[in-house]
């Protein structure tokens, strides 16, 4: 505790310098909106430019991105840089981010009455609002796998020469989303689960890039990824050769959130922004940008590519707390079973 | 000889890089350790870590040798044959996967010895039908041998270089056969180079982290590189990242140590700068074994990277060149990778200077010149401090108001220190077989500072230093760890805008990327080999 406060005691000139610097624009005409987020989405590609745009054409402010590689990396970030933080909005924590986030004081709650948001697994939050969604499945090469599983029963006892790739809890998110999947559907007996899916794993790589770098060089016929990224393939490529499997026990589902920081210098700029974030003029720009499920309702039907898409017959959702809870121990779980020869 | 003046500038110009480092080092572990107590209630030494570190010294002590034990008879060959069509080019290839991001050239890897890579699929054309898996400590290996055994036969190679062009005639008119001329000439050189060689070899292989999780095919392969990014990463617990660190260093620094006994110092023969021409490669025995080595190797080498090519040929590769986001992430780099060549080589140039100074003087006990040469390799250590702990420390020092403007400092700042233990590799040899040969002399005419630098110094380093420089500053473009730390919109590196199209389903756009970044490598080792004379270049 003592080494905590003569650490902010030591950033106070610090705090102070950036909290005048902030202030300084916002004397002027111009208000300004500075929203933490993650690479991806920022990207030229991604909804970041599309969303700043469309923001700035009713907010009479400018939006400022400062962003980190990825959502667990987001979070890092503010908690190094604690009450000092740039940031009015952080965008990009996932649901399994959020009690962790909370815990670090630095939100506050936005008081949004949101009733248009729908997703699935009936997710609700009086600090973090979802502006996407989508659910974790095993993605599929049609010309190599003619037969995909139906179930995560199958896949764990499938063919252990036909193999997949997938990512490692310990580092990355949907690393992380696989553990809790096998462990909303196997609870007690998720261990012996991973013993025997062991066998079908090819290697288990540090995030999400590279199993799929390896899934699209042909080096596996099956990757961990989300039911939404055959669109990608569809909308952008025109082909329909990679495909979700639907698991009959049901699909676990990563809901992407944001907040509004207590240190923020605008509150009502970064409320109307939530507000925004829930309303058709964003919610248009995700699907083919960030390639996820809207969170709230769009002013268009979803693209063409998305009807192709799986509809998973069930959501699996654990509660954040839970999942701080449980991690540390579940990721042991993990590591014991895939260890042990 | 050096003046007094001399030698006390070179001390204390080497002190302070040795403490700049140092001190760099300790501020961003201890504004980590400042941000509070670890809340881990599990012990440091669980079973855990305990296995862990267990792999990581098991895996990065059997990369290491492997490494070396291929450089040692491949450097030799190439000494022995100073010139075939297209040596050069072997050469400057050699350099490349310094500078490809690890996830390229295991991608590379993987298209030659993957499951349905080259080599299977040639099996299975051959007749055999279970394909043969990399993934387990076999592939780990195999990608550690990939990336380091080029450096350490260009680091060997250049050891067989620099000796003097006498000794071959000698050895010729003494009738010498091959393995008497090894034995003698050849293995003395190159053992005086390997502690240092398979020690940062070691080093690279102890801190491996994504070919490791990769390639190492389950949690059972896993570094503590890994556990390092996990505690500070995922579980944000930063005293048990840097606890887990210094047991890295400690641990190493053992090995580093033992290896030092291994060494041996190398003799330095006087020369008239005789070009080295050597008459025992040329006979039809000698030429076969050494062709039976170099094709091989070359083609080891040369597979992954052709994939690499392949890959990028696929890719809409006039779009990508057409980008002005690739021309300001080209731009960025070389910003950033030139200033820290330009550091890396100042560091060690000064250090070496350093230690041959205190080396050189008569009378001096033994303690202090296993000291000034166990110092040298301990700077290296430097390769230990996880980039994460050392970015995110100064994170902290900067503060988040800084950070835009000092970001681009910080990275070159990290990826010069990060380069300094392989420039060092190159220019300490070099630079003490120089000073042993013109010091004298140079004492003798009364050729001292600035003159001795512009006429006897440049010409003579010249070599060395560009490849050292090249080394470096390849090394940094193709770093991604730091920069992904602070990596913002405004600061978008070439294998950030890689990795990013890579998470995003732009796999081509990141093939046509990492075609681009080899080049460009490829490029510098071409300005790096670029002073070398026409007989070291050796090309007809």
């Amino acid at each position: 505790m003592t080494a905590r406060m003569h650490f902010l005691i030591s950033r106070l000139p610090l705090a102070i310098a950036a909290a005048i610097t902030l202030s300084a624009p916002a004397l002027g005409a111009d208000k300004e909106l500075t929203i933490y987020t993650y690479e991806s989405f920022t990207a030229e590609w991604g909804p970041g430019p599309q969303v700043k745009a469309a923001f700035e054409k009713t907010c009479g402010c400018t939006v400022n991105y400062v962003s980190a590689a990825d959502g667990v990396a987001l979070l890092s970030r503010l908690k190094l840089e604690g009450a000092a933080t740039k940031a009015d909005i952080v965008l990009g924590l996932d649901t399994n981010l959020i009690s962790e986030a909370k815990q670090t004081g630095l939100f506050e709650a936005h008081g949004i009455e949101a009733k248009d948001v729908s997703v699935p697994g009936d997710f609700k939050d009086d600090v973090f609002l979802p502006y996407d969604y989508g659910h974790f499945a095993v993605v599929y090469d049609t010309q190599t796998m003619k037969n995909p599983p139906q179930s995560l029963k199958e896949l764990v006892e499938g063919d252990p020469n036909q193999k997949i790739a997938i990512e490692d809890p310990r580092t990355s998110t949907p690393g992380l989303g696989l553990l809790l999947w096998v462990k909303s559907v196997y609870g007690d007996k998720a261990p012996e689960a991973w013993g025997k899916l062991k066998n079908r794993v090819l290697t288990v790589t540090p995030g999400w890039s590279e199993a799929y770098g390896l899934f699209t060089k042909g080096e596996v016929p099956m990757v961990l990824s989300y039911v939404t990224s055959p669109a990608y393939h569809i909308d952008q490529e025109k082909t329909e050769r990679y495909q979700a499997a639907s698991f009959s026990e049901g699909h676990y589902i990563q809901i992407e959130v944001a907040g509004m920081t207590k240190g923020s210098h605008d509150k009502t700029l970064s409320r109307d922004f939530l507000r925004f974030m829930i309303s058709p003029a964003f919610q248009d720009i995700i699907p083919t940008t960030n390639w996820m499920m809207p969170a709230a309702k769009m002013s268009k039907p979803l693209p063409a590519a998305f009807d192709k898409l799986v509809v998973p017959s069930k959501t699996f959702l654990m509660s954040a707390d839970e999942v701080a809870a449980n991690r540390k121990a579940w990721v042991e779980e993990w590591l014991n079973a895939m260890s042990l020869h | 000889m050096l003046t007094r003046g001399e030698t006390i500038r070179a001390i204390a110009g080497g002190v302070s890089s040795l403490a700049g480092i140092a001190l760099f080092a300790a501020a961003g572990v201890a504004a980590l350790l400042a941000t509070g107590l670890s809340q881990a209630a599990s012990p440091l030494l669980d079973p855990y870590i305990l296995g862990v570190l267990r792999f990581t010294l098991l895996q990065a002590v059997l990369s290491s040798a492997l490494s070396v034990a291929v450089a040692v008879p491949l450097a030799r060959a190439m000494a022995r044959q100073p010139r075939f069509p297209g040596r050069i080019w072997i050469l400057r290839l050699m350099g490349v996967p310094l500078g490809l991001p690890v996830i390229i050239g295991a991608l590379g890897l993987i298209a030659v010895w993957g499951q349905h890579g080259w080599v299977n699929r040639l099996l299975v054309a051959l007749g055999l039908d279970q394909p043969v898996s990399i993934y387990g400590l076999t592939g780990i290996l195999l990608a550690h041998v990939f990336f380091n055994f080029p450096l350490a036969t260009r680091l060997l190679l250049a050891s067989l270089e620099r000796l003097p062009g006498e000794y071959w005639l000698i050895a010729s008119n003494l009738g010498m056969k091959p393995r008497t001329l090894f034995r003698l000439v050849e293995w003395p050189a190159m053992r005086s180079q390997i502690p240092a060689i398979a020690g940062l070899i070691l080093m690279l292989a102890a801190t491996s982290f994504t070919l490791v999780l990769l390639l190492g095919g389950g949690p059972a392969a896993t570094t503590l590189e890994v556990a390092i990014y996990q505690a500070l990463r995922f579980d944000f617990d930063p005293p048990r990242a840097v606890a887990l660190a210094l047991i890295q260093i400690g641990m190493t620094a053992l090995i580093l140590i033992v290896l030092q006994f291994f060494g041996g110092a190398a003799s330095e023969g006087a020369t008239l700068g005789r070009p080295p021409e050597r008459p025992d490669g040329q006979t039809s025995a000698a030429r076969l074994l050494d062709a039976g080595l170099i094709l091989p190797a070359t083609a080891f080498l040369l597979f992954p990277l052709a994939a690499v090519v392949i890959g990028g040929l696929q890719a809409d590769l006039l779009r990508l060149i057409a980008d002005p986001m690739l021309h300001r992430a080209v731009l960025t780099s070389l910003l950033i990778a030139l200033p820290a060549g330009l550091l890396a080589v100042l560091l060690a140039y000064s250090i070496s200077s350093a230690r041959f100074a205190l080396l050189s003087r008569k009378g001096q006990p033994m303690v202090f010149e296993r000291m000034a040469n166990l110092t040298s390799a301990l700077a290296s250590l430097i390769l230990l401090v996880p980039p994460t702990v050392l970015g995110t420390g100064w994170f902290l020092i900067a503060g988040p108001a800084n950070m835009d403007r000092l970001a681009p400092f910080l990275i070159a700042g990290i990826n010069g220190l990060m380069a300094f233990p392989f420039v060092l590799r190159v220019i300490d040899p070099a630079l003490t077989s120089h000073r042993e040969r013109t010091l004298r002399l140079c004492a003798s005419l009364g050729i001292t500072g600035l003159n001795r630098w512009r006429q006897v110094d440049w010409p003579g380093l010249k070599t060395p230093l560009l490849t050292a420089f090249t080394f470096a500053a390849a090394l940094s473009l193709g770093d991604l760890g730091v920069v992904a730390l602070f990596g913002s919109d405004q600061l978008v590196t070439l294998p950030w805008l890689l990795y990013s199209r890579m998470g995003s389903y732009r796999t081509d756009d990141a093939a046509g990327l990492a075609l681009i970044l080899g080049l460009l490598c490829l490029f510098l080792m071409v300005l790096g080999t670029a002073s070398r004379t026409p007989t070291e270049r050796a090309s007809p």
